[in-house]
């Protein structure tokens, strides 16, 4: 299967602030796809490129195998809900299916009115006047029943409450399974990804940390501890993410592709969230000893 | 027809967690042969999780001989793991009690038991399967 996404060397600057730089990625089809960072790590300049909003400044980017917004056909592919999931306040829910239909060509209606029938939405009913929720629930509608190959979400359920949340992520996944959509979708929630997302992007200060598909990283990361050492004593191939030490223990979090044989440590499994946090370069536990120390991410090699 | 459930803490993957499920439903006699499995859209739609996931598991059942796909119909289960595990299972629990007695003579504390248990039991199926 081909790319959905592919950039190379993908940068976006405004005027000198450097909202993204040295992008390269391959998202394969068929996949969901998590894209996680701290507020401000250039998620929306990412997606925003991604859709066409916006053009690089260096680098390039294709989308479905195309630049994106090369055409009207290009355009049809790819549906967009943008953060806060946009709405008119002021058109109706019929108004808005109307819309859709009209400026979507492979516009698929019958999805869109079973979809609002089973949220129980009423079709007069202002936008305006929705709950939260349900305008996120009205903007996905639309997004679904244009029927692309590749839908992305910026920050769908960061305003949804628990419930909206799960309702959404829910309804998400079941037009997933039904259309056979790639989805691409930004949150500074990782908890609300695990379930949802089979193929994981990490943005930090503009660049990204890490790429991949979800269960290869979590099988290739491990958190090592035991006797402290010094990290450069550690094999070659594993590469240390995460350092912490007290006097006597060290705590390391590696990627390897190999297992883990030194008897001398215990080996654990690292969470996804946990995987993440390292990646962005917090600590969940920092190190009694030097609390305001942050981990070096320099120790990437 | 049985209802799947995730626990966010036991560290397993979804993907497994379906698998296991599944099996321990054949093995406690839940699900027979013949069996319809929930379809990807039931379980995706109740669980909010990804369909990649449970088409995954299921793929990995089948590959086990455990279930079929009948395309356009559903997942059906085409074979059973109750009779010759669950025979199995006494004498195990004999042994495993014998060897739990022979630990606390030696001293050996509860958790120090379960610790020993943990690493020798990764260790072992890492060597025997591979997996990480």
């Amino acid at each position: 299967m081909s790319a959905v996404l592919r950039a190379q060397e993908l940068g976006k600057s405004y005027g000198r602030v450097r909202a993204l730089s040295d992008c390269t990625l391959d998202v394969p089809a068929g996949r969901v796809v998590g894209l996680v960072g701290p507020n401000g790590a250039g998620k929306t300049t990412l997606l925003n490129l991604a859709v066409g909003l916006l053009t690089p400044t260096s680098g390039t980017i294709e989308v479905l195998g195309e630049r994106p917004a090369a055409g009207p056909e290009q355009l049809a592919k790819v549906g967009f809900v943008a953060q806060g999931a946009p709405t008119y306040a002021n058109l109706s829910v019929e108004d808005h299916l109307r819309l859709g239909a009209r400026l979507n060509p492979g516009w698929d209606d019958a999805v869109a009115r079973d979809r609002i029938g089973r949220l129980g939405l009423d079709l007069s009913q202002r936008a305006g006047k929705l709950s939260g929720g349900q305008r996120a629930q009205l903007a996905l509608t639309l997004g679904v029943a244009k029927r692309p190959e590749l839908l992305i979400l910026d920050e769908p359920v960061a305003s949804l409450d628990p419930l909206a949340r799960r309702e959404f992520l829910q309804d998400l996944m079941e037009a997933v399974a039904e259309h056979g959509l790639s989805v691409v979708l930004s949150s500074h929630l990782v908890s609300d990804l695990e379930r949802v997302c089979d193929y994981l992007i990490v943005l930090v200060a503009s660049q990204v940390q890490l790429a991949g598909d979800i269960e290869t990283l979590m099988a290739t990361h491990h958190r090592l501890s035991g006797p402290r050492r010094d990290p450069a004593r550690l094999p070659d191939d594993q590469r240390v993410i995460s350092a912490s030490h007290t006097d006597r223990q060290s705590t390391f979090l590696v990627r390897t592709d190999a297992p883990i044989l030194d008897p001398s440590w215990t080996v654990g499994q690292v969470g996804l969230e946990d995987l993440v946090l390292a990646y962005m370069g917090h600590t969940t536990n920092p190190p009694p000893d030097r609390p305001t120390e942050r981990p070096k991410l320099e120790v990437q090699r | 027809m049985i209802e799947f459930h995730l626990d966010d803490r036991t560290g397993l993957s979804p993907y497994l967690q379906l698998v296991r499920q599944v099996r321990q439903a054949l093995r406690v006699g839940l699900l027979r042969e013949g069996d319809q499995l929930p379809t990807v859209k039931e379980v995706v739609s109740s669980l909010a999780i990804n369909p990649n996931t449970v088409l995954k598991a299921y793929r990995e059942l089948e590959h086990e001989g455990l279930v079929a796909a009948r395309p356009g119909v559903g997942t059906f289960v085409t074979a059973t793991l109750a009779d010759t595990s669950l025979a199995a299972h006494e004498p195990l629990r004999q042994e495993l009690r014998r060897w739990l007695a022979r630990a606390r003579r030696a001293g050996v504390d509860d958790e120090s038991i379960e610790a020993l248990f943990m690493t020798t039991f990764r260790s072992a199926t890492d060597g025997e399967v591979g997996i990480a």
